[in-house]
């Protein structure tokens, strides 16, 4: 591969590579005992949060590794380096990057290296205690997975020369390369530090060694690497930051020179050598050098001179201190910065007043923040955590004030129950929305993993919670879910159900758990969610409007669900229109029952009797729009109905017989039928000067369109196949006639008239279709059936009538009565919403085809919408409107 | 036991030479058997006194048929490596069930499952050799993030304890007959290196070695493990060790996973793996990313030369490991880099 393999690779959260083009590697020091007395004293204290702080500001300050040192007499230094360790994981800004873990005692060495999941660095080990020991100790390092610093140091003690130096440093790397089977990149040499300027003769070559045998290890010891505390060197002149800063920068300009890669420095106590002025660069160089004989004694008269000056420290990046108070308290939150959100709060509380209203508004925005940004991918967890230990920081400063707001009997602000389901033992994010939960306030009742309904809802019962949580994370505990919700129903428990864990969504949510149950059921898609939504759902003002918005925004989910569901099923247009032609592909369009009609143009019947149509009555319609439902006629014998249909079919007899008697209604029907071909989804009448248009289904079980029953324009051996149009009525004369009724009050007789003049029309359009197969057309002369057969469709060809399942634009009413002239011819006319009038009507379509049977059309995608309006030549939205009951999306709009 | 072969293929061997097809999802073909709760306690647990329904690794004791007809399928199917049913079979992950005291013999039956059925296949299909890895899962304990409110500083579970819940189901699959182990869905990138030491130590008692592969998870959207590493510090968080591969697993599909591969491609010196779930999980939680659907995506790894070992986790399916099968035969596995392999020991 022709990537270049990195020098060295370490990693904390993120990886450090050290490469030939790194320069060094700053080592941050002062989170060390014996090198800082405030981080002594904080650790000694146990001043936790303080000490992290002082992590914080290191890598704030350019720190790519954290040195860290316990090693402390009076410590238990073991567990002080757990201690902090874990706490340092749980900043995300810290443990981005790797850790040193830093003692003179093996035990404390190992206690860190197993709380670490980077690649850490341990500083250090030696031949102190000879080969087996140092080796042991080696080994052991490689299985945790660190790199090591090995000490110059061995039987006889720390090397102070050149050449006891190099040697040490020699014997340990072939011990670790040859026999340990290190890579010889995880090793790090530390040659020694040692003060210069002591006033000790042998002190004079300290910083020179050092860079003689660090040139030699980094030429003869390929791959390893040089580190050292810089700080040792500048040990005599302890309270003069300036010189000390001088040191530091020149000895490093020197020791990175002759290769030194890596060090530990406090990088806020550097300056930059180049401004190091030139007096002070030359008496230092001149002591690191070992250039003159009264170096050092310059150096010290020099220094009395800048005694009480303050170094330059760096001052770590804080303009966000100097917004305003909301935007301190969102960037301390985003930011996971606890450092000044106290006093943020106390100045923001003194603003607003309330400390409910401080929690609601800046607290709640910057956790919403929070929110959105781990949405996005702009966060991880280990950071939404530390936000929420903020906000906990927050709410524990407003508690005294809300304790004294509701008159000392302060209350956390709710109780939560959280549980893993039944069958479900994953229980992290559970952990998590608990501690992010704990930590604003709210007190959490975690009863763990795998727990059945029963014991949720007895728990919840018997803590008295405001919120039952539920988590899972495998696909059957979704199941399980919607179980707790349907169990909640059954024993009438109206708390809110929260809704988490990683299969869970806010679609199964709103579609299979929410409708089990009459309580409010919120899916809360990640930890920093919880709080938001639980404290709108607990919020006296919030609460309502909260579970109105989510039962509507599920409502909504539920609706687009299930249009998507048909979406994803429903085929492409030309998908079902070619489906459709390899299918009568396979049946060759029949020419043979294309019989001519015997009787041309519109025939008008103005004279059909009501003793006509009585054989032909569909009874079964009638009974239950009177709300007695059954097959006709056994219902008349139904044990349960049977009483009072028999009533009723007496009484609509008698009604009958007066309505034939005094004829009460005109029944009328004017048909054609026309020559007519198919060309595409539409049948072409009068030579193409008339569309019929037709729509045809998109599901992959079928693609029927009504057009497919007639023959394509054009086919062999065809002279015209042919469709019919009719409409009849049976409802002239029928208001006039109820007017008595209504004049007496008599809705039961008014009812009955009008349900019976229904059935009349429907029985003249049975009627007259048989008129119009055995005569009119004439294609079934031969045909013989009772009134149970007809009314089961037993016949050759249907009557579909637009507006029903098959074609439901009922605009094509319009071309039936411009061809049939059926205003003027019976005088039914159509309304602006294209209704018939009188109601008592029917018109439709013949089909002759002896395939020809009825079938709903479902759903229609937007390809077939675009393709029916251009057929139209219609506006789309105009279409839409007409369309909207077979459209997946509905227009905004929709006609009735 | 006696053993069919006396001199098992080689594994890495075989690795070098093509790329190797891991099985499917075990969870996945377990519930196509709507399994009860008497399926679950068998005899052996019976009176066990907490329900068992949903410990899916019981199975290798109480209904040992199952499992061996779901390593037959994914053989069948084409792959090349086995998963023993073994993913939470440590003590931590089973204290849920108290069944603590069952984990040496789940890990040795489930062990013992595999193997025969892959000895099974080798036996009709000798140039192609079947493998077996022994699943280590993650268990269900954080060594690296607090779950105590008020406490960061506090860990539900020590590297100790990892270290010792694991080695003894690493031996157990050792003695089982695993070929390999396979760490994995590694969402704190310290339960894995308490992993990798455990492994060391199971070496040690059982006095040899078999190869060890890592496979991490990603879950956030920002592209890091659950513990907050990203993909190349996670690689360098493992590399300590002799790997014989990296890689990632479930949480993603194929096409999510690409960035994340490449980043672990780009800087392993070992073998690189991926076992994606079908697809990411629809609103109701399934996965709907057909077998076709799921090699197109796959072949971009292969025309990356991204990866040595493909296979599928939540979701797939023996037909997804038959179109992936078809997918790699005759494609070449990723070439190691050429640079020094780090001395082992």
């Amino acid at each position: 591969m022709s990537r270049q393999r990195p020098l060295l690779s370490l990693s904390g959260l993120e990886p450090l590579w050290v490469t030939a083009e790194s320069n060094f590697v700053n080592v941050g020091e002062r989170t060390n005992v014996t090198g800082s007395r405030k981080f002594l004293r904080l650790i000694r204290e146990e001043r936790f949060e303080e000490a992290v702080e002082v992590a914080r500001e290191q890598v704030e300050g350019g720190a790519q590794i954290l040195d860290v040192n316990m090693d402390e007499g009076m410590l238990d230094s073991a567990a002080y380096m757990q201690r902090f360790l874990n706490l340092i994981a749980a900043e995300p800004d810290i443990a981005r990057i790797p850790v040193m873990i830093d003692s003179s005692k093996w035990e404390v060495i190992e206690a860190g290296l197993q709380c670490v999941q980077g690649k850490g660095v341990v500083n250090s080990i030696s031949l102190k205690e000879g080969e087996s020991e140092f080796l042991r100790q080696a080994g052991k390092v490689r299985k945790y997975g660190a790199a090591v610093i090995v000490m110059a140091f061995d039987e006889q003690g720390q090397a102070d020369n050149y050449p006891r130096r190099i040697s040490i440093c020699e014997r340990a790397y072939r011990l670790l390369v040859d026999q340990g089977g290190w890579d010889p990149r995880d090793i790090i040499f530390d040659p020694n530090i040692f003060p210069v300027a002591t006033g000790m003769e042998e002190h004079r070559r300290n910083a020179l060694d050092f860079f003689a045998a660090t040139k030699w290890i980094r030429q003869n010891l390929p791959g390893a690497h040089v580190s050292g505390g810089v700080s040792n060197v500048s040990f005599s002149f302890r309270g003069n930051p300036v010189v000390r800063e001088a040191m530091h920068s020149a000895f490093l300009f020197h020791a990175i020179k002759a290769g030194m890669d890596m060090g530990i420095v406090n990088p806020t106590m550097l300056t930059v050598y180049d401004d190091i002025p030139s007096a002070l660069l030359l008496r230092v160089e001149d002591v690191l050098l070992d250039r003159r004989d009264d170096a050092t004694e310059r150096l010290i008269d020099f220094a009395e001179g800048l005694k009480g000056q303050t170094g330059t420290v760096a001052k770590k990046d804080d303009a966000w201190r100097n917004k305003p108070v909301e935007e301190r308290i969102g960037h301390a939150l985003v930011k996971g910065i606890a450092e000044h959100i106290e006093s943020d709060v106390e100045e923001i509380f003194h603003q607003i007043g309330s400390p409910l209203k401080v929690i609601e508004g800046p607290l709640m925005d910057g956790m919403n923040v929070v929110g959105d940004l781990f949405g996005a991918g702009k966060m991880f967890l280990p950071q939404v955590v530390k936000s929420a230990r903020v906000m906990k920081k927050a709410v524990g400063w407003l508690t005294p004030h809300l304790e004294a707001a509701s008159e000392g009997v302060r209350q956390k602000a709710g109780k939560v129950l959280l549980a893993t389901v039944k069958g479900d033992v994953h229980d992290i994010g559970k952990n998590i929305v608990g501690v992010v939960l704990g930590c604003n306030d709210y007190e959490v009742i975690d009863l763990g993993v795998m727990i059945p309904k029963e014991k949720i809802l007895d728990a919840a019962i018997e803590h008295d919670v405001d919120v039952i949580g539920l988590s899972g994370l495998i696909t059957p505990s979704l199941d399980e879910m919607v179980d707790v919700a349907l169990e909640m129903e059954a024993r009438g428990i109206q708390l809110p159900l929260l809704i988490g864990g990683a299969t869970t969504s806010k679609v199964h949510t709103a579609v299979k758990i929410a409708p089990q149950c009459s309580a409010a059921v919120v899916h809360v898609n990640d930890a920093s969610r919880a709080v938001p939504v639980v404290g709108q759902l607990l919020g006296k003002e919030s609460k309502t409007g909260f579970i109105r918005g989510v039962a509507e925004d599920q409502q909504k989910v539920r609706t687009n669900y299930a249009k998507d569901r048909q979406r994803k099923t429903l085929l492409p247009l030309s998908e079902a229109r070619r489906k459709a032609a390899a299918a009568s592909e396979n049946r060759a369009f029949d020419t043979s029952h294309c019989s001519r009609p015997q009787t041309a143009g519109n025939q008008v019947l103005k004279d059909i009797t009501i003793a006509d149509l009585r054989p032909v009555i569909d009874w079964a319609p009638f009974f239950r729009s009177w709300g007695l439902h059954g097959k006709y006629p056994d219902l008349l014998d139904d044990a349960v109905i049977g009483e009072e249909a028999r009533k009723l079919k007496v009484d609509a007899e008698a009604m009958l017989d007066r309505m034939e008697a005094e004829k009460a209604v005109r029944c009328q029907a004017v048909f054609g039928i026309f020559p007519a071909g198919r060309q595409g989804d539409d049948v072409v009448l009068n030579g193409g000067e008339t569309h019929l248009h037709f729509l045809r289904q998109q599901s992959p079980h079928g693609q029927a369109s009504l057009a497919d029953f007639i023959a394509p324009i054009g086919t062999p051996g065809l002279g015209t196949d042919h469709i019919g149009l009719f409409c009849v009525t049976a409802g002239h004369g029928l208001e006039e006639w109820c007017a008595p009724f209504r004049d007496d009050d008599d809705d039961y007789s008014e009812i009955m008239a009008k349900s019976l003049a229904d059935r009349l029309a429907e029985a003249s359009a049975e009627w007259l279709h048989r008129e119009v197969r055995i005569q009119h057309w004439g294609y079934a002369q031969d045909e013989a059936l009772d009134n149970a057969a007809l009314i089961a469709e037993k016949y050759r060809g249907i009557r579909p009538a637009p507006g029903y399942p098959a074609c439901p634009d009922h605009q094509e009413k319009n071309t039936i009565w411009e061809l049939l002239e059926v205003e003027e011819n019976i005088g039914v006319s159509l309304t602006e919403s294209l209704a018939m009038w009188p109601a008592s009507s029917v018109s439709g379509y013949y089909f002759a085809h002896p395939d020809a049977q009825y079938f709903g059309l479902g759903k229609i995608l937007p390809d077939q919408l675009e393709d029916y309006a251009n057929r139209r030549g219609q506006p789309h939205d105009e279409t839409a409107r007409w369309l909207s009951p077979v459209l997946l999306d509905r227009p905004d709009t929709p006609l009735q | 036991m006696a053993r069919k072969f006396d001199m098992r293929p080689d594994i890495v061997q075989h690795s070098a030479q093509r790329i190797l097809v891991l099985d499917g999802a075990m969870g996945t073909m377990i519930q196509r058997h709507a399994l009860g709760e008497a399926d679950f306690r068998g005899d052996r647990f019976a009176e066990h006194p907490s329900p068992l329904k949903g410990n899916n690794d019981l199975l290798a004791l109480t209904r040992p048929d199952i499992l061996r007809g779901i390593h037959d399928e994914y053989f069948e199917a084409g792959a090349d490596i086995a998963e023993t049913n073994t993913f939470s079979s440590t003590t931590i992950a089973q204290a849920d069930y108290g069944l603590e005291s069952a984990v040496w013999d789940l890990n040795v039956a489930s062990a013992e499952i595999a193997r025969a059925s892959a000895d099974a296949w080798t036996e009709k299909t000798p140039n192609q050799p079947r493998f077996v890895a022994g699943s280590v899962g993650p268990t269900n304990r954080t060594a690296s993030i607090s779950p105590d409110v008020n406490d960061p500083g506090y860990r539900a579970v020590t590297f100790g304890e990892l270290v010792e819940a694991y080695r003894t189901q690493m031996e157990a699959l050792m003695v089982g007959g695993v070929d390999t182990l396979l760490i994995e869905t590694v969402f704190d990138t310290l339960n894995a290196k308490a992993a990798l030491f455990a492994a060391e130590e199971a070496f040690d008692r059982q006095g040899r070695k078999v190869p060890i592969m890592v496979s991490g998870t990603i879950t956030d959207a920002s592209g890091r493990t659950l513990s907050g590493q990203t993909a190349e510090a996670f690689w360098v968080s493992m590399s300590h060790a002799p790997l014989f591969s990296i890689g990632l697993n479930c949480a993603l599909g194929a096409e999510q996973l690409t960035p994340y591969l490449e980043a672990l491609s780009a800087h392993a010196d070992c073998g690189i793996s991926a076992h994606p779930n079908a697809g990411l999980p629809n609103e109701m939680g399934e996965y709907e990313q057909g077998p076709d659907a799921m090699a197109a995506q796959l072949k971009a790894f292969l025309d990356k030369g991204l990866v040595n070992i493909l296979g599928g986790c939540c979701g797939t399916t023996p037909a997804h490991i038959k179109a992936i099968a078809s997918l790699v035969r005759g494609r070449s596995p990723r070439p190691l880099p050429s640079h020094p392999v780090k001395a082992s020991s």
